[in-house]
């Protein structure tokens, strides 16, 4: 089967500075990857030349069509949700108003639908859903950040660092509801975690990259029994 | 009692336009940083053309009506045109901007109607309202109502709708918004379209108490800082309450003390920007701005 999202010889550069120095790499259709490594190895920026969030070179396809280039406000359409570093929250709108902006890409039919589905996951969403999204504890923001993603129907999620900030409780609890939604929406998700072994247990294929470049790739099994991934970001 | 009664009624009129050009400088400055100094001058053009249209007899509330939906589209244009190319220049490049605006409007408008003060015509009876021993002046009334019948307007669109609700994902958090595919170049060209639109109702609101010229806006523009800035720039309910409470000490003052009079109104104005920057600068309902370095 091809691959839902397909990504060749990525290059992507702030100002002068290249930070992506051609990556390859790819998401099966239903699948979880990830993209490990560490603080400044350019995961986030990743994320951000595959949503072109970011001056970019290099072949992206997903679902078989050429995206590089493409505006950011169009991704969303296409069936790409991505969530971002620090959660993106609107922290002076309402849970529900964020969930609402989730789904404005779409049109909002079925709004009424899928926000009870996404309840489902995050049941604290739902208790909260009058409050302003900045009153929420970091991991309910978090959680309130997929749940937006959600919002979009999307065929691939991009996660970028669910786990930053979080108590290691809160992150597995997160981890988990990932898991679930993966295999009950169909849902291909792009995880990018600095929380290599957490992400491993998760992921069914991994990405390893350093300075902008990827150096190991595998499924995620082989990657958490490695020698190398296990001193260097595993820690044991 | 009765005279104060009178003239806190005609503050509140007047402050309500005060209130709604503030308003329309805070939706801008919220959602793209820029302070509009052409605000006052556009709400000009508007009304000229309210002006126009009546002349070639056009009832009232339809050309109260076109001139909306001009202004709305004018202002969404200029957004697209002019200061668009300026987006995320230096501060200092948008506010010369802003003035080179003011100026070609104010110019143009000289060129095309000169300076000529115009009577313009209120759309209220010219009878005084009578309750009780108070009489009201008809357009104060029925200007406030407008102003107010507006604004509620506003606030349902912002707050029930979806595109309102975006145009406000859009100012807060404008990365996010195109994560969720909202156009954000789009949202500011209309937010700028509805501050024109506010500025057009001002406009024709003021017109037939100061009567039409092309510095009708001059001296309003300065109130309607005042307002905002008393409100806090970051508080759209906020700028129209200080446009309300502006209003009526303008009018009280100028009423009551007596070495004020009419000629150093605006000095009040001036005077209520320094005491609120000094004591409190973010204004009565502003958030405090923190800025990580």
């Amino acid at each position: 089967m091809a691959p839902l999202l397909e990504v060749r010889g990525l290059e992507a550069q702030y100002g002068w500075t290249k930070v992506l120095h051609g990556l390859t790499f790819s998401v099966e259709e239903g699948g979880i990857t990830t993209i490990l490594g560490a603080n400044g190895a350019g995961k986030t920026t990743t994320l951000r030349a595959v949503c072109g969030m970011v001056r970019t070179r290099g072949e992206v396809t997903f679902d078989g069509r050429p995206i590089a280039g493409r505006a950011t406000e169009d991704l969303v359409r296409l069936g790409i949700a991505h969530v971002p570093e620090g959660r993106g929250t609107f922290v002076n709108l309402t849970v529900e108003e964020n969930l609402r902006l989730g789904a404005y890409a779409r049109g909002g039919a079925g709004l009424g639908d899928d926000m009870a589905r996404v309840f489902q996951y995050f049941p604290v969403l739902m208790e909260r859903r009058r409050q302003t999204a900045g009153t929420l504890s970091g991991g309910e923001q978090q959680m309130l950040a997929v749940a937006r993603g959600l919002m979009a129907r999307p065929r691939l999620l991009l996660l970028d660092e669910p786990s930053l900030g979080l108590a290691p409780l809160v992150v597995r609890e997160i981890f988990r509801i990932v898991r679930t939604i993966n295999r009950e929406q169909r849902v291909s998700v792009l995880l990018v975690e600095q929380n290599a072994s957490l992400a491993l247990r998760l992921a069914s294929h991994a990405y390893l990259i350093e300075t902008g470049r990827v150096v190991m790739s595998g499924p995620a099994a082989e990657l958490r029994e490695n020698e190398t991934v296990r001193r260097a970001y595993l820690g044991y | 009692m009765d005279i104060l009664l009178q003239q806190i009624v005609s503050g509140l009129a007047t402050g309500g336009i005060y209130g709604s050009v503030a308003l329309a400088l805070v939706m801008i400055y919220e959602a793209t940083d820029i302070v509009n100094f052409a605000q006052g001058q556009m709400a000009v053009v508007s009304t000229y053309i309210a002006w126009s249209l009546l002349n070639a007899g056009v009832p009232y509330w339809a050309a109260f009506v076109a001139t909306l939906a001009v202004s709305f589209v004018g202002g969404l244009l200029l957004e697209r045109i002019v200061i668009r190319p300026v987006e995320g220049a230096p501060v200092l490049t948008v506010v010369i901007v802003c003035i080179g605006l003011l100026v070609i409007f104010n110019s143009a408008l000289g060129w095309v109607y000169s300076y000529i003060q115009k009577p313009f015509p209120s759309p209220f009876p010219d009878r005084p309202l009578r309750v009780g021993n108070v009489y009201f002046g008809a357009h104060d009334i029925g200007a406030l109502a407008v102003t107010i019948l507006v604004l509620i307007a506003l606030y349902c669109f912002f707050q029930f709708t979806t595109l309102g609700l975006a145009m406000r994902a859009a100012a807060q958090n404008p990365t996010s918004s195109r994560l969720c595919g909202i156009r954000v170049g789009w949202m500011l060209a209309i937010g700028w379209g509805l501050a024109s639109l506010i500025g057009a109702v001002a406009g024709m609101m003021v017109a037939p108490i100061v009567t039409l010229d092309p510095n009708m806006m001059a001296g309003i523009l300065i109130y309607a800082f005042a307002s905002a800035t008393l409100g806090g720039f970051t508080s759209p309910g906020g700028a129209v309450l200080g446009g309300l409470i502006v209003g009526v000490i303008e009018n009280l003052v100028g009423t009551y003390v007596h070495f004020i009079g009419t000629e150093l109104k605006l000095t009040v104005a001036l005077a209520m920007i320094l005491i609120v920057l000094l004591v409190r600068p973010s204004g009565l309902f502003g958030r405090t701005a923190v800025h990580r370095v």
